[in-house]
């Protein structure tokens, strides 16, 4: 994993988020066009993406003279691994027990 | 905002490895198959050789052809899907793997496009590549995988 501070400290601000979520929308954009999705300065915007790419939540592909901002899911997937799978996985095991006694042998 | 005519998603993860250890992680078919939940990969590596990724049973997943082969450091492949119909009429897409050292780090970067906008195939293996990623990162680093059982693909 990446330094989970960063990614945590990254994630911890509403503004980052719902940026990661116009990209999620539509991947691979300029500053200029995750602006006009942002009621925030471009200044703003640019400083968020710098933590995102810290936290490498964010790549930044060049397509000619265009910088590209892509969304990078991978530091989420190892936070799910770390935080969430371990914790959930017993009881997910255990509701899927209890659904095959309810169901019966599926056919 | 107008759709963009490809789709592409990029991942990238640093690994604490070497870009040999590496490229050979992302070449050796037995290695593969433990990060990779169990699929079969047949090829050289060659450019212009064909590859094809097979599940446990043999029918083929996706296949393609090498364009690019430049150990360690870059890996441009075609890529088809095979076994789910309307991913496998968009055609072919493009996956180019890039190697770099940064600091005591080595980056991965996995660029998988296709010349279809909102593409069912981009879309799909988008969810799959981050769980693959991480198991071979965690495989290189420690030894062991995180996921071992693959999550049931959507119907």
């Amino acid at each position: 994993m990446g330094d989970p501070d960063l990614l945590f400290k990254a994630l911890a601000d509403g503004s980052r988020r719902k940026l990661l979520d116009v990209l999620y929308a539509n991947d691979g954009q300029t500053l200029g066009e995750l602006c006009e999705h942002l009621d925030m300065t471009r200044q703003a915007v640019t400083q968020h993406l710098g933590a995102l790419e810290t936290a490498q939540l964010v790549v930044i592909q060049w397509r000619g003279r265009e910088k590209l901002h892509f969304l990078n899911p991978v530091p989420l997937q190892e936070i799910y691994e770390r935080w969430i799978a371990k914790f959930e996985q017993p009881r997910l095991k255990a509701l899927a027990q209890l659904r095959r006694k309810l169901e019966g042998p599926r056919s | 905002m107008t759709p963009k005519p490809r789709s592409t998603f990029v991942y990238v993860s640093y690994i604490r490895t070497t870009p040999e250890k590496l490229w050979q992680a992302l070449t050796t078919p037995a290695f593969m198959k433990q990060y990779w939940f169990g699929m079969d990969f047949e090829c050289d590596w060659k450019p212009g050789s064909p590859w094809r990724m097979l599940f446990e049973d043999g029918r083929v997943a996706d296949d393609g052809v090498i364009l690019e082969s430049d150990p360690p450091r870059r890996l441009v492949i075609r890529w088809r899907n095979r076994w789910k119909p309307e991913m496998s009429a968009e055609g072919d897409s493009l996956c180019t793997f890039e190697i770099s050292t940064e600091g005591p780090s080595t980056r991965l970067s996995i660029t998988h496009s296709i010349d279809v906008p909102d593409s069912q195939l981009i879309n799909g293996v988008s969810g799959g590549w981050p769980r693959i990623i991480s198991n071979l990162k965690s495989l290189l680093e420690t030894g062991e995988v995180v996921m071992k059982e693959k999550v049931a693909p959507k119907a």
